[in-house]
């Protein structure tokens, strides 16, 4: 079950963010958000499969909701529209797939002779939100604290940024 | 059928590196490279839970520390998305190839 449940969200995953970056059908960016949101929500899935809950609520409350809302307002605030008729350069596209692939080789290539995880089992770490937070307000509390500064950094930014006239 | 290990989780996670990375590589438009950016964040997030999962130790930090990037990520996109209307605002464009001034 858990097998079967894996490869399904992994297909949807991967699937999904093929659509993001080259669908042969639109060149929307809105279709790009959509499809990203699917993306977001399958591989919620997968973090649910590796016992990670709280990251997977997260990740559907954060991403799926949050980021991808504001991705959607601005642009609906562009009016990108000429969008569609622009072609792909043939020489960066070639670049991008020699590059990509060459990367991907590395990739697989590293776990093939690496085996990482050859004697390890699932026993690993249970993801329970009780044993995070724990975690999250006693030895990474400093950091916690650091980023919801950064948090607040970032806010004023972005009101300083979309201001009308930039001084 | 084999049982999913470390492995599966990592080859997912390669994948959609790979596949973000192709995006900022060959589209153009700001909107969808920033999209690409998050994927590759996501590949990095997959990759972390699962080691996370498969620690030997059961140490959550992996967990903790996607917990940071997903933070890092909102405040990242908010700012991001705010400098490209700002663009968008001076240059009428979203499009990477018509910002050229600093090109020689």
């Amino acid at each position: 079950m858990e097998t079967v449940l894996f490869y399904l969200f992994a297909a949807l995953t991967v699937g999904c963010a093929l659509m993001v970056v080259a669908n042969p059908f639109s060149r929307n960016p809105v279709t790009s958000a959509m499809f990203l949101v699917l993306t977001i929500v399958s591989m919620a899935g997968l973090f649910v499969l590796l016992h990670a809950f709280f990251l997977g609520a997260v990740q559907i409350l954060v991403y799926a909701g949050a980021v991808m809302v504001l991705f959607l307002f601005v642009i609906m605030l562009l009016d990108l529209k000429e969008e569609e008729r622009r072609k792909i350069k043939l020489f960066g596209l070639i670049g991008g797939l020699v590059s990509v692939g060459a990367i991907l080789a590395i990739f697989l290539q590293s776990l093939q002779t690496a085996r990482p995880g050859a004697n390890l089992s699932a026993a690993g770490a249970d993801g329970s939100t009780v044993a995070l937070g724990r975690l999250l307000f006693t030895d990474y509390l400093l950091p916690f604290e650091i980023v919801s500064v950064l948090l607040l950094v970032a806010m004023v930014g972005v009101i300083l940024l979309s201001k009308k006239e930039l001084k | 059928m084999t049982p999913v290990g470390l492995e599966h989780y990592l080859v997912v996670s390669a994948l959609l590196f790979v596949l973000g990375l192709l995006g900022v590589l060959t589209r153009r438009n700001l909107i969808v490279l920033y999209m690409s950016l998050e994927l590759m964040l996501n590949a990095a997030n997959l990759a972390l839970v699962a080691f996370s999962r498969f620690s030997a130790k059961g140490s959550l930090d992996g967990q903790v520390m996607v917990f940071f990037i997903i933070t890092v990520a909102a405040a990242e996109v908010a700012v991001g998305l705010a400098l490209i209307v700002a663009l968008y605002r001076k240059r009428q464009t979203a499009h990477v190839e018509d910002l050229t001034s600093l090109k020689l």
